[in-house]
């Protein structure tokens, strides 16, 4: 198995829903998650929050050199997208013309098989982006 | 006994990709506009490579309860018969996905096509006894075709879900199923593809369920087609259901918003079921819907539904005729065993 299963398990909140946290001291909005608020440090106070699940490209670029696991789907983009509260994430855009993908395009979130072992291993799902 | 029970909320959702069934043809050296004429399936919907029963069966979920709190989801039945896992269930990972976990059981379905309806019965009853406030039911299919077999060309890929609960934008009236073991099309365990009885899926198969379970609730209700604006029915091509609707007495124009299968192709677990959301994009009021599916091996599941005041609020941001319309784009052969991963290596 190349991927471990507990990540996956771990992280399935994040990835199937964009849970990430938000630190009530001082209001600002964490994705993936983290444990510390590295503004307040002590007097942080972090709790999940549901992140927005629209956003627009900050940046991004057409992978044709794909990594292991992602052969076959080449050429793919790969986007950092800012979502509503401001908040950049990483993300494969799918589903989109590649005259859509530009700075600044609006996309939402799609849910899509991220990678799987192999025919007989386990399936990692989780959060995709579209150009709408 | 139904009483107040029925689809609250609705979502229905199919792949971008589409390949001609001409081009289908072109591979197999088969004269694709007979072909195509032949089934009334003029294209199909193909799943991407990173799209399976489960990625629909989330999406269309997501778009069924957008309105509703998922946490009062207290059954979530999800219906295929193209399974990423054969052990584990797709039905826990929608139940995570749309945030109505863990305070509910769940589980897969499966009956060939008609899954996705027999998991809308067992919400309603569920749902009419108190068991549970809220009940999900999904139909959803990344439809297998060998290559070169009849079945790949009208096997196409779609979901479609239903929120079953109280006070309903559309009122189950009644129900009636119909059930016998006749093998006409089956999938042995670890068999890759479907194999099926050719002629035999029509008369003793198909039109002998669809039939009595149409007149079953037809009889338990004491209704007849004049009395439904809509009917839809299971469509493994674009012929089946306008035959068997002509011989229950329902106009073409009373099927035609419900047949879908012309442009996606036949989406398993989900044709029926995104026929009734095609149905519940147009409704009003007042106007009367039968459903009837149908699954091989072989049974068949007819429903009566009552559209009720809510509806015009609650319909599907993108209606299913939208859906297939737009934003699609067409692949070759090549392409599409790709995505479908029918090359021995992927």
């Amino acid at each position: 198995m190349r991927h471990a299963l507990p990540l996956i398990w771990r992280k399935s909140l994040e990835r199937y829903r964009l849970i990430g946290c938000s630190c009530e001291n001082c209001g600002t909005d964490y994705f993936p998650p983290r444990k510390v608020c590295p503004k307040c440090r002590r007097k942080g106070k972090i709790a999940p929050k549901q992140m927005p699940t629209e956003g627009k490209v900050y940046s991004y670029s057409l992978v044709h050199a794909a990594p292991s696991g992602f052969e076959f789907e080449a050429p793919y983009h790969v986007a950092i997208v800012e979502l509503a509260n401001g908040v950049r994430l990483l993300t494969q855009i799918v589903d989109s013309d590649a005259a859509k993908v530009k700075i600044g395009a609006p996309v939402k979130m799609v849910f899509r098989k991220i990678f799987e072992d192999d025919c007989e291993g386990v399936i990692a799902y989780g959060y995709k982006f579209k150009a709408v | 006994m139904f009483k107040n029970v029925g689809i609250i909320g609705y979502g229905a959702v199919v792949p971008r990709m589409r390949i001609k069934l001409e081009e289908i043809a072109r591979v197999w050296g088969k004269d694709g506009a007979k072909v195509s004429a032949g089934l009334n399936v003029r294209e199909k919907a193909v799943a991407a490579f990173d799209e399976d029963s489960c990625t629909l069966a989330v999406e269309a979920a997501r778009i069924a309860v957008r309105n509703h709190d998922a946490a009062r989801i207290g059954a979530l039945f999800a219906g295929s018969e193209s399974k990423p896992y054969a052990v584990k269930p797709t039905a826990s990972i929608v139940a995570d996905a749309i945030g109505a976990s863990p305070d509910l059981t769940a589980a897969d379905l499966e009956f060939a096509c008609k899954a996705g309806t027999v998991g809308m019965q067992a919400c309603m009853a569920m749902v009419a006894s108190g068991m549970v406030d809220y009940g999900l039911a999904i139909g959803s299919d990344t439809a297998q075709g060998r290559p070169a077999d009849a079945l790949e060309f009208s096997s196409g890929s779609g979901a479609a879900a239903f929120l079953i609960g109280k006070n309903p934008i559309v009122e189950l009236i009644d129900t009636f199923s119909f059930t016998t073991d006749t093998p006409d099309f089956w999938r042995r365990q670890h068999a890759e593809f479907p194999q099926h009885a050719g002629r035999f899926t029509g008369e003793p198969a198909y039109f002998k369920h669809v039939l009595s379970a149409a007149k079953g609730l037809f009889e338990k209700t004491g209704t007849t087609a004049k009395d439904y604006d809509f009917a839809v029915f299971h469509q493994p091509n674009g012929k089946f259901p306008l035959r068997a609707g002509e011989m229950l007495g329902f106009e073409k124009e009373k099927i035609k918003q419900g047949l879908i299968t012309p442009f996606i192709g036949n989406t398993y677990s989900a044709a029926s079921m995104i026929g009734l959301a095609s149905v519940l994009d147009v409704v009003k009021p007042g106007q009367k819907i039968f459903v009837v599916s149908y699954g091989s091996g072989a049974g068949s599941d007819a429903l009566a539904f009552e559209a009720k005041k809510g509806i015009e609020a609650a319909r599907q941001p993108e209606a299913v005729f939208d859906l297939i319309g737009r934003d699609k784009v067409y692949v070759d052969y090549a392409v599409y065993a790709k995505h479908r991963r029918k090359l021995k290596t992927l």
